[in-house]
């Protein structure tokens, strides 16, 4: 695991791809500052969400987990661990100065503490092919750099053996699979918090830090009783579609709420063509206010 | 012992390449060091010697161009029982040269072989950080302009305890990369040769120039005896094996209740050297021992010694959502700096608000109530004066009580500091 903002994730661009490529397990925790570049060392923002998931050479898909509070930072490291470990490949944690830089009281007998993954071994008794996929298996099992059987890691194109290859077939089916390998299982991990009804007029849609802020607006318009719901998306990377599209199957309007000047919207408008989707953003170093939020959602 | 070399991927690099002597040089030195496969990782860089993990069975890790170093450095921290060798180009050294000069800082026990050939070979030719000024490269006249880099010379400066400059045509060079793998530290050799395919096209240059310009330069035969001392996993495990593990965190069961129910947002404004975030901090635990949720969210310059010290402070019976600050029920004020950095703050106060407030700090109009408290007069540190905030407000029964600040102070402090701190708050609670 490593952590930085901004300006590190991009000293990082190199070395992301190669993660994804030769399928290297990481987890990378981006504390968020406002940018762009140096930016502002203690001032939040959600500007990076894109920059994440496309920020490699190649723009296969990896896994970005955020955040909303220090109990969450708590359970998805947890959970970005077993996801590298499973899925093999970097997996991002989007925090924000907002959230890495405030203290906050936890019950620790509340929180819901997943299992370990273990890597999945590799048989040690036959030469090892080090990018071979087991049958009904999207992810090469792993063994150790030291182990007795020899094992091969290469940033360069690679087949089943480890060796750059211009097999293009054998290009294709890799590409494809480290594509899917994700895409095919986000249902499994689509971590997110849904409150309200299914069939309100208004759904509300908010990650990190500003999710708190969301959540303070739906429990004010409740009291109202405004119809809202609210959805809070903690797994951004691949788009957790099936939740967004069930969250938003009977409601008329989609309000997302981002620390930036729009970036996730794009993929809700895109999931969801026939939906009315408004948009605030904000991003001046400031918290959203739930002021703010509730005068969008007022429209 | 057996050659290590694959005999599935024989050396594919040009005819007369400096390259291909020294991997058979190589696998020399591994059959006289009676090695398997499976003890040796090759971490190769990019370029031509990033071709050499597929020469040989042993374990290969190959990145990307210039951080060979680095991987080498987590191989090495993770499997301390592998031979860890790395091959770069010079090409390597002048993309990643940090790397290097971490390397030969860190004394991690590995081998970095440069195959130095004066250029980017496998791109065509272009100039490195080791060209000669009169070298005739694809880079046009920009290799004349930059002086070349002695890596040598660069690593024993950096601290390398075993730093050797020779030629990849000398007879002996297996024996010595031998004693460079034996080494129990981090050694480099940086090893001339001739690339024929790009370099040697339009330069001239031979094993016996090799020698005669090597022989112009002070000798760099090995040992670095100035720069020998303990390697750096072994003195690493030493040291992590003697830290003491992480405590838990503390478990403040709630025994109090809060002298207010609803939700409570404190601010404290203050400069340097004021402690105002160890007060912020206090606060909160008063409040964990009332069962309240809380929030700390401080601000300060980067320069820690001068400027604003903000801290801001949610206390409530139920979650707290929104943790920014938007209309405090209490704002400590006890220097200007923090005033100044948070004017914006005062215009929300209401009349219900509360400004503790010491001589001398000027204030932006508000409605809020001011209660003027002179520490100073009072004989009180300067640095005491955000704790006496706190028992201020204790002693009001405004957010917290006695009860849960004595409370705080006994869970964050031990000995003269907790009874210093517990005689100042009670001092101020009784007045």
């Amino acid at each position: 695991m490593t952590a930085t903002s901004g300006p590190g994730i991009s000293l990082y661009s190199e070395n992301l791809s190669f993660a994804i490529g030769s399928e290297i397990p990481v987890v990378i925790v981006d504390v968020q500052r406002l940018g762009p570049s140096t930016g502002s060392a203690t001032r939040g923002a959600d500007g990076d969400i894109n920059f994440l998931r496309w920020g490699n050479s190649g723009g296969l898909p990896v896994v970005v987990l955020a955040p909303v509070d220090v109990k969450d930072c708590y359970t998805l490291t947890l959970h970005a661990f077993n996801l590298a470990e499973e899925f093999r490949c970097p997996v991002f944690l989007a925090s924000n100065k907002e959230i890495g830089m405030t203290r906050e009281s936890i019950d620790l007998q509340q929180l819901d503490i997943p299992d370990i993954v273990e890597r999945s071994a590799a048989r040690a008794d036959q030469p090892l092919l080090p990018f071979s996929v087991a049958p009904g298996k999207h992810v090469p099992d792993f063994l150790p750099i030291g182990h007795e059987i020899l094992v091969r890691q290469t940033s360069s194109t690679h087949g089943a053996d480890g060796y750059i290859t211009t097999d293009s077939a054998a290009i294709a089916r890799n590409q494809e699979r480290l594509m899917h390998k994700l895409l095919s299982a986000v249902h499994r991990f689509s971590f997110h918090e849904h409150y309200g009804v299914e069939d309100a007029d208004t759904l509300l849609i908010a990650y990190g830090v500003t999710a708190r802020a969301a959540k303070a607006v739906f429990k004010m318009q409740k009291r109202q009783n405004k119809s809202i719901s609210l959805l809070i998306l903690k797994t951004l990377w691949p788009v957790p579609q099936k939740i967004i599209r069930q969250a938003a199957r009977h409601v008329k309007r989609i309000v997302v709420v981002e620390m930036n000047l729009g970036q996730y919207k794009h993929e809700i408008k895109r999931i969801l063509p026939r939906k009315s989707v408004s948009f605030y953003g904000q991003m001046d170093g400031r918290l959203i206010t739930p002021d703010r939020i509730e005068e969008a959602v007022n429209g | 012992m057996d050659s290590l070399l694959n005999p599935a991927r024989p050396p594919v690099l040009c005819p007369g390449c400096a390259h291909e002597r020294i991997t058979h040089t190589l696998d020399q030195a591994f059959q006289n060091m009676g090695l398997a496969g499976h003890q040796i990782v090759l971490v190769s860089d990019i370029g031509c010697s990033g071709l050499f993990d597929t020469f040989f069975h042993t374990h290969a890790m190959h990145g990307l161009h210039g951080r060979a170093l680095t991987y080498a450095a987590g191989l090495k921290m993770a499997r301390p029982e592998l031979n860890v060798v790395v091959t770069m180009g010079d090409g390597g050294q002048g993309i990643g040269g940090a790397h290097l000069l971490a390397a030969c800082r860190r004394n991690l026990n590995m081998t970095l072989l440069v195959l130095n050939n004066f250029n980017f070979g496998m791109t065509g030719g272009q100039y490195s950080a080791t060209t000669p000024p009169e070298a005739r490269l694809g880079s046009g006249f920009l290799s004349a302009l930059e002086r070349p880099l002695d890596i040598g010379e660069v690593a024993r400066c950096a601290g390398a305890p075993y730093v050797r400059r020779c030629s990849g045509y000398q007879k002996d060079l297996a024996l010595l990369i031998q004693e460079a793998i034996e080494y129990d530290g981090f050694a480099l050799m940086d090893i001339w040769g001739i690339c024929p395919g790009r370099y040697t096209k339009k330069n001239r240059l031979t094993p016996k120039m090799i020698d005669e310009a090597l022989a112009q330069r002070p000798p760099l035969n090995g040992i670095v005896t100035e720069n020998e001392r303990p390697e750096y996993g072994q003195h690493y495990r030493r040291l992590a094996a003697e830290q003491k593990n992480v405590s838990a965190p503390a478990v403040i069961e709630p025994q109090f209740s809060a002298p207010q129910k609803g939700r409570q947002e404190v601010v404290l404004l203050g400069s340097a050297g004021q402690r105002i975030i160890t007060a912020g901090e206090l606060l909160c635990i008063a409040g964990l021992t009332a069962g309240m949720q809380t929030t700390q969210k401080n601000e300060y310059n980067i320069t820690v010694l001068r400027g604003p010290s903000i801290s801001e402070l949610i206390l409530s019976p139920r979650d707290i959502d929104f943790t920014g600050i938007e209309t405090p029920n209490v704002v400590v004020a006890l220097d200007q700096e923090g005033v100044d950095r948070r004017r914006d703050l005062f215009q929300h106060l209401t009349k219900k608000s509360l400004i503790i407030q010491v001589p001398g700090v000027r204030l932006p109009d508000s409605t809020a109530r001011i209660h003027q408290v002179d520490f100073k007069a009072r004989g009180i540190k300067r640095s005491d004066w955000a704790l006496a905030s706190l028992a201020v407000l204790a002693g009001h029964n405004r957010v917290i009580s006695a009860d849960m600040l004595m409370s705080a102070l006994k869970v964050k402090f031990r000995g003269d500091t907790r009874q210093a701190a517990l005689s100042l708050v009670n001092q101020l609670v009784t007045h």
